[in-house]
């Protein structure tokens, strides 16, 4: 049989590994993002503490942000292709067509996916360029949202008292768990990690996972409604933060 | 004996270049015992009589062995029973359903162009075949039985993905037109045989590129293929064949060391 000069990314397994690698960093970075914000709840003293000290170590924030846009722009990049290329594969569709097997996460992942890049770009704005966006010092102009460069606890925290932030963070983070729901598992199929004595963890996992994320994630608009989590009077000054 | 009329949406195509259209057929007198072919086979002989164009459909054993029959039946590849053919689908079973009204497809993929009504060309499977199927080392005369010893379990899963019959629903089945499961079953069954293992890297290799080249779709993982297909063969397949693809591709040292055909 002639064996062709193929590369992995040209065939279509080799692009869905490509997806499983880059969603794996992009999990792990998910999971990583949030025990960090979890220190919002051991007070604002240490959340602030551990944003300055993200801060203090420039060339693994660097190293570690370059890392995050090669994985999204692979991940992003081989979906459009391999959506492409599905796509053309059946321009008729049927009349009528039961699913059997499928479920709403698989069937969503081009939904799910976009918005959560939506998300992402919304949440950097916010969050990460957010003082510097508007001239008069407020967050995405909302009336007593300030930006506190060196108080991002309270950037956080002021923000879930306002809807327009709480409701984009509700729909990133749930079309989040949809995403991973599907993906987690689809992942080990994809670089073929199966054996039937681990295979029915697989879904487990990813059940495990997405919830915890999701949880973790949305419990901190939930504590700011409440009233659990509260704006801070402290004072920080922290310039690596600014 | 029960027997009903039965209101039918075929999909008529005259030939690959015509649009196509669905077209509301009758059936009348079906009788419970009819297989689902029998029941078409019924109505083509009154649009015989009445000088019309019967509908054409691929059909061959009627055993649900030979994987000719193809369609899609109220939204089902090959019928709403599990593990069955269009040809093992029998009136009773679509009595028991309910159904009045049945709208039959064929399989819709770019790359089985439909040849006319309900027929569609399914080359591209053989294509797949034809790219690294086989075992091309000269066997000899017939070895004994058991001479080569292989664990029953390695053989059982060898013949749960060698029962593949080449119907292709799972490509009708599956959201993207993607004709993984019948690759990875045919990959599989010889990946797990001693004597499949000589060629295994190079086989997977040409198999999935041509998959590739015949515009198939790729692999979501929805699963709609494995519970489509009528000997139920799993994508833990599938699963096996990307492993195998990835370590022919990254790991394996096989062509890189080898002589350049060329030369």
């Amino acid at each position: 049989m002639a064996t062709k000069a193929l590369t992995l990314y040209d065939t279509t397994i080799g692009k869905k590994a490509v997806m499983a690698a880059s969603g794996i960093i992009l999990l792990g970075f998910t999971l990583g993002h949030l025990s960090g914000n979890l220190k919002a709840y051991a007070g604002p003293t240490e959340f602030n503490e551990y944003a300055r000290w993200l801060r203090t170590m420039p060339a693994l924030l660097w190293g570690a942000r370059l890392a995050l846009i090669f994985a999204f722009s692979a991940h992003i990049y081989s979906a459009f292709s391999l959506w492409r290329r599905n796509k053309s594969a059946r321009p008729n569709r049927y009349q009528k067509k039961v699913d059997l097997a499928t479920d709403y996460a698989a069937k969503t992942m081009y939904l799910s996916g976009p918005i959560l890049l939506f998300y992402v770009l919304f949440h950097l704005v916010h969050l990460t360029f957010g003082g510097q966006l508007f001239g008069d010092g407020t967050i995405f102009g909302i009336e007593g949202y300030t930006w506190e460069a060196s108080n991002p606890y309270n950037n956080l925290v002021h923000g879930f008292q306002h809807w327009p932030i709480v409701i984009p963070y509700v729909l990133g983070n749930l079309a989040l768990g949809v995403h991973l729901f599907h993906g987690i598992w689809s992942m080990f199929q994809s670089i073929g990690a199966n054996h039937p004595r681990y295979n029915q963890y697989r879904r487990d996992l990813a059940i495990m996972l997405a919830a915890l994320l999701t949880i973790g994630n949305l419990s901190f608009p939930i504590a700011v409604m409440a009233g659990y989590l509260e704006p801070t009077t402290l004072r920080f000054n922290f310039p690596e933060l600014l | 004996m029960k027997t009903k009329t039965i209101k039918l949406h075929v999909w008529r195509q005259s030939g690959p270049n015509d649009a196509g259209r669905f077209e509301t057929y009758t059936a009348e007198n079906v009788t419970e015992h009819m297989s689902f072919l029998e029941m078409l086979d019924d109505l083509n002989e009154k649009l015989i009589a009445d000088g019309k164009d019967p509908i054409a459909f691929d059909h061959d054993c009627r055993e649900g062995i030979c994987g000719m029959c193809s369609m899609v039946i109220n939204g089902y590849a090959h019928g709403p029973d599990e593990r069955t053919t269009t040809c093992q689908i029998h009136m009773r079973h679509v009595f028991d359903r309910g159904w009045d009204e049945v709208w039959i497809e064929p399989w819709r993929a770019t790359s089985f162009p439909i040849r006319k009504d309900l027929i569609v060309d399914r080359t591209a499977l053989d294509k797949i075949i034809q790219a690294g199927g086989y075992i091309s080392i000269r066997t000899g005369s017939a070895r004994d039985a058991n001479e080569a010893p292989i664990p029953k379990p390695i053989a059982d899963r060898a013949f749960d993905a060698a029962t593949c019959i080449g119907c292709g629903a799972c490509v009708a089945a599956c959201p993207n037109a993607s004709a993984s499961l019948f690759t990875a079953a045919k990959v599989g069954h010889l990946a797990l045989l001693p004597q499949g293992q000589a060629e295994r890297m190079s086989r997977v290799k040409s198999m999935v590129a041509t998959m590739d080249e015949l515009g198939f779709g790729g692999c979501t993982n929805h699963g709609e293929c494995e519970k489509a297909c009528p000997k139920g063969i799993s994508i833990d397949f599938i699963a096996s064949m990307n492993r195998d693809l990835l370590k022919s591709l990254v790991v394996d040292r096989g062509d890189a060391e080898a002589p350049d055909e060329g030369a």
